[in-house]
């Protein structure tokens, strides 16, 4: 019932390395399009694009528009076109809109810019805010160690509860 | 201080809401100039697109001293299939009077377009507007569009929507009339 002796590991390990080290050369023993080919499918550029007249993900599109722009897609996979060039194909034929991202100018470019502001303005305000925090907890655990003096009274009756337990 | 932070950003959040939302609606200027009588010049008169059946490049200002039906369309459009042998149609009556239906396909596959032309026998020039600035300078969000210009290059009747013979005839009139 206990695993396998540590010398039979040798090989599982050596087998293990030989993947790693496949599937790292991998793409650059593969030609270039090629390995385009063997990534580019339909329902993966369908995921990322949009139905234009439908306004929705072309995954999930049905309407005749959809089936033509997927028609479109398949072309162009056909002709052995790799994911960026079919996007740029697409992107040429029915304008940026059909990548569903916001553009990079104007008002869209908030989309991106606003997630950045508020993430370095959390960690601004946690850059002020800890030191304070810290500050505070210290005084605090100080304050606490220094327990109040008793008063006499409080004091017997403590004595005398403890003498009943000895 | 952290109230005053908290509120600022607020603020600065509300302001780009309503910014983005008169950002991105679109403009009807146009319209509004058009309905007062004004005849305001044709936007991006000068931008040049590639012509359809590819090989070359033209512009709307190409056309300066012509009449112009300036039509947005797209293959896949409904509307658009019903109002194209109407156009064709005005296309043979302008080319009489120094005039030219001018065609701008807009979110629509060249292939997709190039057959639409074929099969409604479009004889006018049609260009592509692959990025849609052309068609967004029109404050164009829907198809078809239609925008009739005078001999000055400028717009004197506009149709958001399906055209019919009485809106042409109509258009034309007024484009003729300087």
């Amino acid at each position: 019932m206990t695993g396998a002796p540590p010398l039979s590991r040798g090989p599982l390990r050596l087998l293990v390395a030989l993947a790693s080290l496949a599937s790292l050369t991998l793409p650059f023993a593969l030609p270039a399009g090629a390995l385009a080919q063997a990534r580019t499918s339909l329902p993966a550029i369908e995921r990322q694009v949009m139905c234009v007249t439908c306004k929705i993900p072309l995954n999930v599109a049905q309407s005749p528009q959809a089936d033509r722009e997927r028609a479109f897609i398949q072309g162009l996979i056909d002709r052995g076109e790799g994911e960026a060039e079919i996007k740029n194909t697409l992107v040429a034929q029915y304008g940026p809109t059909v990548l569903g991202l916001p553009a990079t100018n104007g008002f869209d470019l908030a989309a991106y810019l606003v997630p950045i502001a508020v993430v370095l303005t959390l960690l601004v305000l946690l850059v002020l805010l800890l030191p304070r925090w810290r500050r505070q907890a210290r005084v605090q655990a100080r304050s606490g160690k220094a327990a109040p003096a008793l008063g006499a009274a409080d004091a017997a009756r403590l004595r005398s509860d403890l003498e009943r337990f000895d | 201080m952290l109230p005053i932070l908290a509120s600022l950003a607020g603020v600065c959040l509300v302001g780009l809401l309503i910014y983005g939302v008169s950002a991105q609606s679109v403009s009807r200027t146009l319209d509004e100039r058009v309905k007062l009588g004004e005849r305001p010049a044709a936007p991006d008169a000068t931008r040049s697109l590639q012509t359809l059946e590819g090989g070359g490049r033209s512009s709307l200002a190409a056309l300066r001293g012509k009449v112009v039906v300036l039509n947005f369309w797209a293959s896949w459009c409904e509307p658009c299939q019903t109002e194209a042998p109407l156009l064709e149609r005005a296309q043979r009556a302008l080319l009489a009077r120094r005039g030219t239906v001018l065609g701008v396909t807009y979110k629509d596959a060249t292939p997709d377009s190039q057959s639409f032309v074929r099969q409604f026998h479009l004889t006018y020039p049609n260009l592509r507007d692959g990025e849609g600035s052309f068609a967004r300078s029109y404050g164009t969000d829907q198809l078809p569009e239609t925008f009739v210009l005078d001999r000055q290059g400028r717009v004197v009747a506009i149709s958001r929507g399906e055209i019919d013979q009485a809106f042409i005839d109509r258009a034309l009139a007024l484009a003729q009339s300087t």
